[in-house]
């Protein structure tokens, strides 16, 4: 524990230190980036031994706050959590140092430095604090830095609204944790987390409702369906190495604090896992829809840390349904599944979000459409987000296949066994809706690699793209590699899940190992065949090299059936090749199209475009905070500019409220 | 495992491009024609394999890395299926997930290959493939859960082991809409009609013939050879589910497994022959109203 509090001093006086810097850039950056790497990787210790088995540490000191006090602790939980939210602050520290250097003619670095390492070091307090008032205080540093680090371009009008929008969600999230924290507080009789999960017999009315504020509380921060709108405007809007650590890890923050919510409810009802199971295959099938009608690579990617939050809730909530009803495969395989997403989604979306970021630095555009041929020009770049793609897709022998398999065996396990209605409905729309959602996936990352980095390039910009620099690529190959290594030995990272599923609730360590173990043995199996489709690929490479070895190898243009002057701009585009899927679901994702035809003999100008806003931001949330606002307005009398009045102001409601203390 | 596992994998090695053959065959025959020879697609084979390259200058690694890794692909899918009772060299619970992800991939390289092209006949071709498989894949992956229901067990050798008359007897409408489903899925998987024709000349209206407009020589051939093997796997599950022979000597089994193989080649001539291509817009129709009998076959084993 006291490396952990050291690494994260050292993580944050790097931060003190970049501010302190001030004008000379490179000072901050050498500073910041220098104290999020060294405090990252001596953090990373005690959170892998934790993980690894290790028993729980903790730490308490008594705080000047009513209900607060400093307690932290590090158990199984917090440990696997916190390994990948230190392993990608890491590189995504690395990463910024060249990211930002664009950036240091115009803006301070000093204070991006600060806010990104404060970003660090307050979701890793989220991750171990054991105390509501020092939990809600990290939460809300972790919601500001991360605020101040999505405007870090506020110059442009729509980062400033993609602040408000994020500002505004994350609040109204954490309102209603405010209210959950402060029901469960009231059962316990204390702010320690210790006392909450000593609580027995919570009445199950009240449960429940702590269970639903959680959902609402914490899906806002994780970006569950309806409550994403912020992700999708804040995630492209941040620099790439923030919306990497945001959304390969903060949003995690969110599934960290329901499962810990779930530790101190008791034995769950199973409607609370139909629940999650609604939420994640609507979160899944809503991200990756609107994601397949998105232009910008950025806000696609974005739309696909819904989707996959929806995996994991799915998996999570598969598993809950097993703990109700007594199915310990299941809870075992969904609670290993989703948890394993956990990880393995830190792994591909933060790979996936750098590689935009190479993108952007290297074009200046994220609009798919001008893009293209990216591959040529930038092959480490293009490789790695390839990788990043077939992970996220699920396909064998990468990382995203392991934890998919590992939900579809518990989802398959339970429709083979004879059960109950009330499990075998999840489980079968389980298994139609991962169908759809892993398809649908392959489709959208064939779209992003394909547009953007083969064929010809669509614009200027991308004809003259450079590849980023080596301290760039290395992030990227590090994250490549964890990809692949999760994906080809999974076996001992799926055992070692063993001590987490033990702090879960209806769970033990003894009765997950064996269901682990077997498991791990069908894993190493499906690992066989993915080493088959290695050696094979090998072989056939060799072959074709001794067919060709003797023989004319020519280079010519592309077929174009006979026509003479193909050009670039003649490509299939990203609108052009999900039209078919856009126009089958278009009643869900009313798409807008702006069409000016081509007209007459010598047809002029004319031109098309489409566009596809958030369903969920058009009609719900626009339409319900324009009539707050109209109700709101009414009270602008009171709003005057004045110091002096607001002094006023808080003078009278101290006053009243100690008459009513009195009275 | 013992020595008649490997008797799948080289059945479908050996007679994969026999079965197109069979089905071109079968087509001439409903046209009056006397049709190609039956192994015509070897002969192309051989010569395909002895042939230069040429690729276009726009393409990359990418491009000559989508036939090898699409074959290798359905070459390791081999050894998990069975044919008929014939159980396949490796079989574990969850290797159907495995079966379906590694078409899975061998669709993903062959869509980047075609993108990679830059032509937009091939993107065309490319954005409608992942169209009709992201349809496909429910109708596949809930068709298999109710036989894994059915069967109690999750790797296909078993699965399809455990399908035996008795079975069809007690469970026959809800085995019919899972061979119904999975015989849609191997059309549209396969590009078959009525969802893609494979004889047409007009690249506008290619599927699965446009993404792979750009290969010549070895490279076609490992395009054909790995096309012919997926129509294999997929119909040696469709004639594992319907040619409930479990006699108990692997010959036997295999014997009429292959006899199977060969009347679904057969089947997919004659469909072919009597079915017009649907307009592109109705085949995602086709897919969800496979879907929908998988979902109905599922509910009638699990009531």
């Amino acid at each position: 524990m006291a490396v952990l509090l050291t690494a994260m001093g050292l993580v944050a006086l790097g931060g003190l230190a970049a501010l302190a810097a001030g004008r000379s850039s490179r000072l901050a950056t050498i500073l910041g980036a220098g104290g999020s790497v060294i405090g990252c990787g001596l953090g990373l210790v005690p959170a892998l031994s934790v993980v690894l088995g290790s028993a729980p540490t903790g730490w308490h000191e008594a705080w000047d706050l009513p209900g607060g006090s400093f307690h932290v602790g590090l158990d199984a939980l917090s440990g696997f959590f916190l390994v990948p939210t230190l392993l990608l602050s890491l590189l995504a520290a690395i990463y910024g140092g060249e990211y930002l250097r664009p950036y240091a003619e115009r803006k301070s670095l000093g204070r991006a430095w600060f806010w990104f390492n404060l970003l660090v070091v307050s979701m890793v307090l989220v991750l171990i604090a054991r105390n509501v008032v020092l939990f809600l205080v990290a939460w809300e540093t972790m919601a500001l830095s991360s605020f101040f680090l999505v405007t870090f371009e506020h110059e442009r009008a729509e980062v400033r609204e993609a602040g408000w929008t994020y500002l505004v969600a994350t609040h109204l999230g954490t309102a209603f944790l405010l209210v959950m924290f402060l029901l469960l507080a009231r059962s316990a009789g204390s702010f320690d987390f210790d006392r909450m999960a000593a609580v027995v017999g919570l009445a199950p009315a009240l449960a429940s409702l702590i269970f639903v504020l959680a959902l609402v509380g914490f899906g806002t921060k994780a970006g569950f369906v309806p409550f994403h709108v912020w992700l999708p405007e804040a995630h492209p809007a941040a620099p790439s190495h923030v919306s990497a650590v945001m959304s390969g890890v903060m949003i995690k923050t969110g599934i960290y604090g329901l499962l810990r919510t779930l530790t101190f409810l008791g034995p769950p009802p199973a409607w609370w896992g139909w629940v999650l199971v609604t939420i994640g295959l609507t979160s899944g099938i809503f991200g990756v829809l609107f994601a397949l009608a998105q232009h910008d690579l950025k806000r696609l990617l974005a739309y696909h840390s819904v989707e996959n939050i929806g995996i994991i809730t799915l998996g999570l909530g598969l598993g809950l349904v097993g703990v109700s009803l007594h199915l310990p495969a299941l809870a075992v395989l969904g609670f290993a599944g989703g948890l394993l997403h956990v990880l393995n989604h830190a792994l591909f979306k933060g790979l996936l979000f750098l590689g935009a970021g190479s993108v952007l630095h290297g074009t200046g555009t994220l609009d798919m459409d001008h893009l293209g041929g990216l591959l040529k020009r930038m092959p480490a770049t293009g490789a790695t987000f390839l990788v990043g793609a077939a992970a996220i897709a699920g396909l064998p022998p990468l990382n995203g296949f392991v934890s998919e398999f590992l939900i579809y065996l518990g989802a398959y396990r339970t429709v083979t066994s004879h059960g109950a209605l009330a499990v075998l409905v999840p489980a079968a729309l389980g298994i139609a809706g991962l169908a759809l959602i892993g398809g649908l996936a392959a489709a959208c990352f064939a779209k992003a690699f394909g547009i953007v980095f083969l064929g010809e390039p669509r614009g200027e910009r991308a004809a003259k793209a450079h590849e980023a620099g080596w301290a760039m690529k290395g992030p990227l190959y590090a994250l490549a590699a964890g990809c692949a290594v999760v994906g080809l030995c999974p076996w001992p990272i799926v055992q070692s899940l063993g001590p987490v599923l033990g702090t879960l609730p209806g769970q033990s360590v003894a009765s997950t190992g064996s269901t682990l173990l077997g498991t791990g043995h069908l894993l190493l199996l499906a690992t066989v065949v993915a080493g088959l489709v290695i050696g094979l690929v090998g072989g056939l490479v060799l072959l074709r090299g001794r067919l060709l070895a003797r023989r004319p190898v020519e280079e010519t243009g592309t077929w174009d059936c006979g026509y003479a002057r193909p050009n670039a701009r003649m490509q299939y585009t990203s609108s052009s090749f999900a039209q078919p899927l856009t126009s089958l679901f278009s009643l869900f994702l009313r798409t807008r199209r702006r069409l000016t035809p081509p007209e007459g003999l010598f047809p002029g100008r004319s031109s098309f475009a489409t566009e596809t806003p958030d369903v969920c931001r058009e009609g719900i949330y626009r339409p319900a905070f324009g009539a707050i606002e109209r109700v709101v307005g009414r009270l602008r009398v009171l709003q005057q500019g004045r110091v002096q009045l607001y002094v006023l102001y808080v003078v009278l409601t101290l006053l009243a409220l100690l008459i009513w203390k009195m009275g | 495992m013992d020595g008649t596992a490997i008797l799948p994998p080289a059945a479908a090695l050996l007679l994969a491009p026999l079965l197109l053959g069979v089905i071109n065959r079968t087509k001439a025959f409903f046209a009056g024609r006397r049709g190609r020879p039956l192994l015509q697609l070897y002969f192309d084979l051989f010569k395909l394999l002895r042939k230069g390259a040429t690729y276009s200058r726009t393409t990359t690694w990418v491009f000559r890395a989508g036939p090898i890794v699409g074959l290798a692909a359905v070459l390791a899918a081999l050894v998990l299926v069975p044919l008929g009772a014939v159980g396949a060299p490796l079989a574990f619970g969850g290797d159907l997930l495995v079966f379906a992800y590694l078409l899975c991939l061998m669709r993903f390289f062959t869509v980047l290959a075609a993108l990679d092209t830059g032509s937009s006949f091939e993107g065309m071709g490319a954005s409608r493939e992942v169209l009709f498989a992201a349809l496909a894949e429910p109708a596949l992956f809930l068709g298999l859960a109710a036989v894994a229901h059915q069967s109690g067990s999750l790797s296909l050798s078993a699965m399809i082991a455990a399908i035996d008359p008795a079975t069809w007897v007690s469970r026959g409408p809800a085995l019919g809409l899972v061979a119904t489903a999975l015989g849609i899925v191997l059309l549209a998987e396969n590009s078959r009609l009525p969802v893609d024709d494979p004889e047409t000349h007009l690249e506008l209206t290619m599927i699965h013939e446009v993404m792979v407009l750009d290969y010549g020589g070895p490279d076609l051939a490992f395009v054909l050879y790995g096309a012919a093997l997926k129509l294999w796997v997929l119909a040696a599950l469709l004639v594992g589910l319907i040619v409930p022979v479990r006699t108990g000597r692997p010959l036997l089994d295999a014997a009429a497994g292959l006899a199977g193989m060969l009347s679904a080649a057969v089947a997919i001539g004659a469909v072919e022959s009597s079915r017009a291509r649907l307009r592109l817009v109705r085949v995602p129709k086709l897919l969800v109203g496979a879907m929908a009998l998988s979902a109905l076959a599922l509910v009638l084993v699990l009531r």
